[in-house]
């Protein structure tokens, strides 16, 4: 990939400190951990994981919503750690985030054309009103809804149109990334194919670049150029997309796609049944958090935690693979 | 004679707005063994017809059928006590959210016993028993120890093995699974899946699985009912229905899943499901199809035979083109 990058990430972690009653000390819970990764240009990086995985979390962090506990991330050229107040707000209008749930995430008191103006009100105090409304009536039609609809709330909107409204109010200002935190789970096929469509539209023509959160893989696999695969925490593997598809490194990505079911009643069903359940965050598995419920665990995955290494044009963390790189 | 069968079931609400027809004249046929599912978009009306089949539903609708029978039972001349006698015994539901259906305040060994107890009255070490063995059955480890445990001290995938630990208790005919996994991880959904087609293989039950994931239909049901706006639209088996859909709808809900696009445009279906207010005069889909004519616009469509996948439809698709059709290309519909 050539594109300049936008976005790095490196070894990015948040802890969370959760109470646990009066007479229990506090515990801290790693809700990502040492998460490194680049997003380029113009270019589509996916999160996947099951619930826990900390891929919010990550969004979260991405949109400085939240403070990273260590590490780095660097948005343009400037780093968020060090950087003042001045800089973290100009930050802020070039990092814009798309919610899972377009019905909690427009209030329903503000008609559209007030929830759309309002990124502009706070940030580009120089607009009159007038080019404030150009501006919203513009951004109405480039997610394909009419003039009309800027004076209506949102309960008069299907889900549909309702996340077409959120993604015209995230691209108000401009931003060069759009964080998408699972922009399609909550819609109808019909309507996801939609929603979809306009995204791969909207990112030709203003050449954004997406963070793309989600749990679908079929989903993934039509929109992301690039994918990570976080678990409890940790990315388990990264590769190009064809690449992860065709040839996946890690068990719990072979687990998966396995796992995820296919809309081809012919297609061969040789399932990896993993057994159990995500491991509380609490107390995570000793070594690698994967090994409980891994198919080839062995005695080294269960003491040592394995580190992301390149195999080929793939990045992943396991000790069986590393193992059967180095027999070959 | 089939274990469940429905004919021409319609389900009106009252509203604020007026009467408000959920389920549009539906007939179906459930047998012993058999895995059948209901694909819909939501408002597609296939939880509320289920919900009508168990009784569920509150005073504001009102409930009409040809026929409502279950296992040679007349379902619409029940009394209210014989209907309790029926349901949660014979006839099983199982719901969407795990977390939500399990009540919070008392022990799942407790709730498991309820049914034994009502149904079969069993005494209470045979409740135990039973329970610990119907957790066993439904891969809990460690029943003996879970049956203390409250909703909450389990997982998402773990409640819902409770809940169709619940509805397997008293040996059911038929099980409703009201999309089971929806709110589940995929690993886990792949786990609960596969328990419940390997429990309704083994005692013989029906299963009705409402679902919108077309990728659960294709791994696990064997005939597929396609609703759309309250009316059942299409029903094939399995394999011809993602081979050949004869609906204009079912093809174009198809061409739309992700996974089965061949380019970056995907081919999306435009507009979105009518709701109460704009319902269509005629065919309920004509506004989004593509092949839609005047024909469509004021008369409503036939049900085709089974050779047509039983197709709502003026022009029935045969591998992609419409029978009967003037301009067997279709219209370009903007999305």
């Amino acid at each position: 990939m050539n594109a300049p990058v936008v976005l790095e990430a490196s070894k990015l972690a948040r802890f969370y400190s959760v109470s646990r009653g009066a007479f229990n000390p506090a515990a801290t819970i790693r809700a990502l951990a040492e998460a490194s990764f680049t997003l380029h240009a113009g270019k589509t990086l996916a999160v996947v994981g099951e619930s826990g995985c900390g891929k919010s979390t990550l969004a979260r962090l991405v949109t400085m919503i939240e403070e990273p506990s260590e590490g780095q991330l660097v948005i343009g050229d400037t780093d968020i750690v060090t950087a003042d107040k001045a800089a973290l707000k100009k930050l802020r209008s070039d990092v814009q985030i798309v919610f899972q749930n377009p019905y909690g995430s427009l209030n329903p008191r503000q008609r559209i054309i007030d929830a759309l103006a309002e990124p502009l009100v706070i940030n580009r105090k120089e607009m009159s009103a007038a080019e404030r409304k150009a501006a919203v009536l513009d951004m109405l039609q480039r997610v394909g809804l009419r003039p009309e609809h800027a004076n209506r709330y949102p309960h008069m909107f299907s889900g549909g149109q309702r996340q077409r409204i959120a993604i015209a109010r995230a691209l108000m200002l401009r931003p060069k990334i759009l964080v998408l935190d699972e922009p399609v789970s909550a819609l109808d096929v019909s309507v996801q194919a939609q929603v979809l469509n306009l995204l791969v539209e909207l990112q030709e023509s203003l050449g954004l670049s997406y963070l793309f959160i989600s749990h679908g893989l079929s989903v993934v696999r039509h929109m992301a150029d690039e994918i990570i695969v976080m678990y409890l925490g940790r990315v388990v593997e990264r590769a190009p997309r064809e690449k992860l598809f065709e040839q996946p490194m890690h068990p719990y990505t072979q687990a998966l796609l396995s796992a995820t079911p296919m809309a081809d009643p012919e297609r061969q069903r040789d399932r990896i049944r993993l057994k159990g359940e995500l491991p509380s965050p609490f107390n995570p598995p000793s070594g690698c958090a994967f090994h409980p419920r891994c198919p080839l665990a062995f005695d080294k995955c269960r003491v040592d935690r394995p580190e992301l290494r390149f195999h080929g044009e793939t990045e992943v963390a396991c000790w069986a693979v590393e193992r059967d790189d180095r027999a070959a | 004679m089939p274990l469940l069968e429905i004919s021409d079931l319609t389900v009106d609400f009252k509203t604020g707005g007026g009467q408000f027809r959920a389920v549009d004249g539906v007939s179906l046929t459930v047998d012993r063994g058999e895995i059948l599912a209901i694909v819909g978009e939501s408002g597609s009306g296939k939880s509320v017809a289920m919900l009508a089949v168990m009784g569920l539903l509150p005073w504001t609708a009102t409930v009409t059928a040809r026929t409502l029978a279950f296992d040679g039972r007349d379902l619409l001349t029940l009394t209210p006590r014989e209907r309790r006698r029926l349901v949660g015994k014979d006839m099983a539901m199982i719901f969407q959210e795990p977390m939500s259906s399990l009540n919070p305040c008392f022990t799942v060994g407790y709730q498991i016993g309820e049914s034994l107890k009502v149904h079969l009255g069993l005494s209470k070490s045979e409740r135990r028993q039973r329970a610990i063995e119907l957790l066993d059955a439904v891969g809990i480890p460690d029943p003996e120890r879970r049956l203390s445990a409250f909703p909450h001290q389990l997982s998402g995938g773990m409640s819902q093995r409770v809940m169709i630990a619940i509805a397997l208790a008293c040996r059911p005919k038929l099980i409703i699974a009201d999309e089971p996994t929806t709110a589940l991880d995929v690993t886990i959904q792949a786990q609960i899946l596969e328990l419940l087609v390997s429990l309704q293989r083994e005692t013989d039950t029906g299963l009705v699985l409402i679902t919108h994931d077309m990728g659960v239909v294709a791994e696990t049901a064997e005939r597929v009912s396609v609703h759309y706006a309250g009316q059942k639209i299409e029903e094939q088996p399995v394999a011809p229905l993602f081979e050949d859909p004869h609906h204009p709808y079912t093809a174009a809900l198809l061409a739309a899943l992700p996974e089965r696009a061949t380019g970056k445009r995907l081919p999306s279906i435009p507009g979105v499901v009518p709701g109460q207010f704009d319902r269509p005069p005629a065919c309920l889909f004509e506004p989004r199809c593509r092949f839609a004519t005047e024909r469509c616009r004021t008369k409503a469509p036939p049900r085709q035979g089974a050779i047509a996948g039983f197709a709502l439809c003026h022009y029935p698709l045969t591998h992609g083109r419409p029978i009967g059709h003037p301009h067997p290309e279709g219209r370009e519909v903007a999305a």
